[in-house]
């Protein structure tokens, strides 16, 4: 094995275990951190794949700024191991299908990126700034305006829902 | 608008440059490198000192005559006096063999000041009529605890081989101040029942 | 294995430098401190208090280690490794000097020469908010939690504006290596001709995520007696200040690479030095450069008064984030009119 698969594999298994820390820990703060792990975790894959670009930007919007909003709410609302939450059979369901579901789905997609995946990775230069920016702008350009205007949608809502607080 | 020297608060709106908030800045910026170029407003104290006045309301002292004898004679004018209630003394007559030790008849066989409780206004001082108690420009020393600072005899009383010079506190104008019977403390007894018109007798 | 050698030393000697340079920081703002306001300041340690540095950290080593009964054992300790760890990462992407040839072959002095350069920049800066996060929390004590909430609102609010900042650089430039854009300001202009609006923004920006005054609410002493560090003592409380004052150096640094030329210095080339006494002017040039910056945080720090956290983030939100997108429209509109975009 070559130095790059071992640091594949601690990496995998830092960002599994870690993974699982999100979802069985009871402090909130603890699952928040274990998730910030799991991110840096997973940059590191980008990195072992030459995606520097799409690396570092993981960490700066992942780790660096939606982690750290979840860390202000939770900080904010001072959740701790004594705080119950709602232990609700019907809510306990809803979750495993939500969660089933999305297993479903993601193993779908990945079961049929599979091959494309290989050929790009041949491609060294890909997760190269320029490469990305190409391919961005040219083959995606329709999705990657989409997923902006959705985005924009959503921060519209957003300041909405919270303008709305401060009238009533 | 007594002094005339109030202003009205007027609360406009700012101009464009007042809102840009950079040219204050900037001028803020100046006034504080300008204060680099500035002599130091402070002193290196322990080897540079302040000058102190003649006149500094420090530690007391407890004063000789010429001969080395005590020249309080717990007579209780200091005591009186003081607007702190720090003083308190024992008196005790002298024995004959004690006349090179005290002055007068009558000495204070002990002298306490409380030190925390006093306020260094010097109304001891000048109660005084033995010139036997003076403030000094001694500070003093800090400790730990609260009972180190009621100075006894040993502390307050002057040793014969290092006198405190307390020659300038007595200037003519201080001492013709102390005789000056328009100051409570500088009354005898005799001297306020005469004043208040009432008879020793009754 | 020469270059990697090479580079191992340039590692340590970029470390230890940034340790000295911050340690020699806290002496620099006290003695700015007290200049500006008229008094002499430190002065007793050696020669003009040239020691006080090492007085301060012999004095940080030798307090009592105090870890609250109540807080967060592991969390409490790692605050300060993380803010430590940040701090002295961001130093590798720095170009130092030009090149410095030792016998036959010659290195540059930059640790390493990232094509992202500057967003390694900014995604090491933005996980340097969770050494103050964690700590904070991990007191368990209200100022901390304050003053980590009020670190990482601030942080969060003035990335945004540092990054779009950038972006117009990045436009003019066309470059995300910090190397290419010191190349390239040497062969024309310093990038504050062509993006001073952008520098205005990102050096705000640099005070706010700095923690310094006039953005120092989370460790404000007058409101959250120290912030986030209240609970610490001993050298988890030097690791934070020292992370600090390393930060405050390497965003100097960086502002000194992406607005003034790095370590290029004007009329170079008519000097006429060459070889490696050419790369130790250039050093020097950069570190005064670097030097002025720090003196103007210090500065500024002395000169005007802490904000209040909603004028804070209105000028965050309000005022440098528009800017900064009106910034990047500006130099894109300008840019083609000039025809440099193809």
């Amino acid at each position: 094995m070559s130095p790059s698969t071992y640091v594949f594999w601690f990496l995998t298994f830092v960002a599994v275990l870690s993974a699982l820390n999100v979802v069985f820990t009871k402090n909130a703060v603890y699952s928040v951190l274990s998730l910030i792990v799991t991110f840096f975790a997973i940059a590191g894959h980008y990195f072992l794949m030459n995606a520097q670009f799409l690396g570092i930007v993981h960490i700066m919007v992942y780790a660096g700024a939606i982690m750290v909003l979840f860390l202000y709410v939770i900080m904010m609302l001072n959740l701790n191991e004594t705080f119950e939450t709602n232990k609700d059979t019907f809510f306990h369901i809803a979750a495993v299908i939500a969660a089933g579901l999305l297993l479903v789905t993601m193993v779908a997609a990945f079961a049929k990126t599979d091959i494309q995946m290989q050929s790009m990775v041949d491609n060294s230069e890909i997760g190269y700034l320029e490469e990305l920016g190409k391919v961005l702008f040219n083959e995606y350009l329709l999705p990657f305006e989409i997923a902006s205007v959705l985005l924009l949608a959503a921060m519209v809502g957003a300041v909405y829902l919270s303008k709305k607080e401060i009238q009533v | 608008m007594l002094t005339k020297r109030s202003k009205l608060v007027v609360k406009r709106k700012m101009s464009l440059t007042e809102r840009l908030y950079l040219p204050a800045i900037f001028n803020g910026l100046k006034i504080t490198f300008s204060h680099l170029f500035k002599r130091t407003a402070t002193i290196k104290y322990p080897e540079q000192t302040r000058p102190v006045s003649p006149i500094y309301r420090g530690m007391h002292v407890l004063k000789r005559d010429e001969a080395g004898a005590e020249r309080c004679t717990a007579c209780g004018l200091c005591a009186v006096a003081c607007p702190a209630e720090a003083i308190t003394m024992v008196a005790e007559e002298r024995k004959p063999e004690e006349t090179h030790l005290y002055r007068e008849e009558k000495y204070a066989a002990t002298y306490e000041i409380d030190m925390l409780r006093c306020i260094f206004c010097g109304l001891c001082e000048e109660a005084c009529p033995k010139e036997a108690i003076f403030l000094t420009d001694r500070l003093i020393p800090s400790t730990y605890d609260r009972d180190s600072y009621v100075f006894g005899k040993d502390i307050l009383v002057e040793s014969i081989e290092a006198p405190v010079d307390v020659t300038k506190r007595q200037t003519p104008e201080v001492l013709e101040f102390k005789k000056d019977k328009k100051h409570y403390h500088n009354r005898t007894f005799n001297d306020a029942i005469k004043k208040s018109g009432l008879s020793a007798h009754k | 294995m020469e270059l990697l050698v090479f580079k191992a030393l340039l590692v340590l000697v970029v470390f230890l430098v940034s340790l000295g340079v911050a340690a020699y920081a806290t002496y620099g703002e006290r003695k700015i401190a007290a200049f500006l306001q008229d008094r002499v300041g430190p002065d007793r340690a050696g020669p003009f208090g040239l020691l006080q540095p090492i007085a301060d950290g012999v004095k940080m080593f030798m307090k009592e280690e105090i870890i609250p009964s109540v807080s967060n054992k592991w969390l409490f300790i790692l605050g300060p490794c993380i803010a430590m760890l940040t701090a002295c990462m961001t130093g590798v992407v720095i170009p130092w000097g030009g090149e410095l040839s030792i016998g036959e072959s010659s290195f540059d002095l930059q640790i390493v020469d990232l094509n992202i350069g500057i967003l390694y920049l900014l995604g090491v800066v933005s996980t340097g908010v969770y050494g103050i996060m964690i700590g904070g929390w991990a007191s368990n004590n209200k100022y901390s939690l304050l003053g980590a909430l009020r670190a990482s609102g601030q942080m969060i609010s003035y990335e945004i504006a540092m990054g779009l900042a950038i972006i117009g650089l990045v436009m003019t430039t066309g470059t995300l290596s910090l190397k290419e854009i010191v190349h390239l300001q040497d062969a024309g202009y310093a990038n504050i001709v062509y993006q001073p609006i952008g520098f205005l923004i990102f050096f705000i920006c640099a005070f706010a995520e700095l923690n310094r005054a006039p953005f120092d609410m989370p460790e404000c002493e007058t409101e959250l007696i120290g912030g986030y560090h209240t609970e610490y003592s001993s050298m988890k409380l030097g690791f934070y200040l020292f992370a600090e004052y390393i930060n405050m150096f390497i965003s100097s640094a960086v502002i000194a690479t992406l607005y003034f030329g790095g370590y290029h210095f004007p009329f170079e080339s008519m000097t006429g030095l060459e070889g490696n006494l050419l790369t130790l002017v250039q050093v020097l040039v950069f570190m005064g450069k670097v030097f002025f910056f720090m003196f103007f945080f210090m500065w500024v720090r002395w000169t005007i008064p802490r904000f209040r956290y909603d004028q804070l983030m209105h000028l965050g939100w309000k005022v440098l984030l528009p800017l900064a997108l009106i910034n990047i429209f500006a130099t894109g509109i300008i840019m083609w009119l000039n025809g440099s975009l193809n």
